[in-house]
């Protein structure tokens, strides 16, 4: 039959753990090194499948945080107090363990050099995963797309990347700006409330560039951006979004 | 529970459909807007997977598997349109 010569499958692998790397207090990057993998595109996910001894499975998605050009995987998992699966994976998870997953997926929140741009990303808490492997594939390939991350956490201990996204930020090749929500220490530069109207009217170019918009979080985050940048005359045809929730655990 | 959104099952969705699905088209059957799978309204644990209209809200996909069988409700979607390769 033609049609079942193009259907694909998506196989489990088990990929072996190569480094882990403390990001923040509850989030850490995974290194690994999975047998098959032709590689993915920024912003796509893997699901990560746990297997206890009594059979019983946990499946959760995980977005991938390095670049397609970084030439090893990396994903990054924030814990969750009352998740089934991200306290084994930031708690338990040794270098040299194995680690079921399959993957790469998606292909809608996904951002390539023949989109275009202004390329502007919006990621709250653990939001900015996606949007980092897409500002280190932006990196990677010397992209002239001018690109521009807003970034919104409680607490600058709680800023996934800090040294990172601050180091691309003197940079003149993306602009980051950071937003912390609900403490923020003495003298400090960037924004200090979640992200509102008026702070989505100062971040986006005006709508006139249409900015091809990436945004990522917490659904709450999500929904005030996605519809604050509409409501500022945005195309919702070029606001493309991705919600993180509990049930991520 | 917040609801999320079609990216979150973009690869249960691949093992119904063989094939990357959240750039895929749905109509809905109640309303007639059309929109991106990955912009449906999805409920992980409803129980089983329930995928909602982003305009309307009425139900368009559930999908439940129990012991590796998946079933799949579309009754709520009009037309469903692959992405363009």
């Amino acid at each position: 039959m033609e049609r079942a010569a193009v259907l694909g499958r998506l196989n489990w692998q088990l990929a072996t753990v190569v480094e882990l790397v403390d990001e923040t207090m509850r989030t850490k990057s995974i290194v690994l090194d999975p047998p098959e993998w032709a590689g993915h595109r920024a912003g796509q996910h893997v699901d990560v499948r746990l297997t206890a001894e009594d059979g019983y499975q946990a499946q959760r998605s995980y977005s991938i945080a390095s670049a397609p050009q970084d030439g090893r995987l990396v994903l990054t998992v924030e814990l969750l107090d009352d998740g089934e699966v991200s306290p084994y994976l930031v708690d338990e998870l040794r270098a040299g363990d194995q680690l079921e997953l399959r993957g790469p997926i998606g292909g809608y929140f996904v951002w390539e050099e023949s989109l275009g741009g202004p390329l502007l990303l919006l990621g709250g808490g653990s939001g900015i995963v996606p949007l980092r492997s897409m500002l280190r594939h932006h990196n990677a390939i010397g992209s002239n797309v001018p690109a521009r991350l807003l970034y919104s956490s409680r607490a600058l201990d709680d800023v996934i990347y800090r040294d990172e996204l601050a180091r691309l930020a003197a940079s003149d090749e993306v602009d980051i700006r950071f937003t912390l929500t609900r403490e923020s220490p003495e003298g400090w530069g960037g924004y200090r409330r979640r992200i509102d109207r008026e702070l989505l009217e100062e971040v986006a170019w005006p709508p006139s560039d249409r900015p091809l918009v990436y945004i990522c979080g917490p659904t709450g985050f999500v929904e005030t951006a996605a519809s604050g940048l509409v409501a500022l005359g945005h195309e919702p045809g070029r606001i493309r979004t991705e919600r993180f929730g509990p049930t991520g655990g | 529970m917040d609801a999320l959104d079609g990216n979150a099952i973009a690869g249960l969705l691949f093992d119904v459909f063989g094939a990357e699905m959240t750039t895929a088209t749905s109509a809905c059957a109640s309303c007639g807007a059309a929109g991106r799978l990955a912009e449906l309204q999805v409920y992980l644990r409803a129980p089983g997977t329930v995928a909602c209209c982003r305009t309307c809200g009425s139900i368009q996909m559930v999908l439940v598997t129990i012991r590796g069988i998946t079933c799949v409700d579309l009754r709520g979607v009009d037309v469903l349109e692959p992405a363009a390769s």
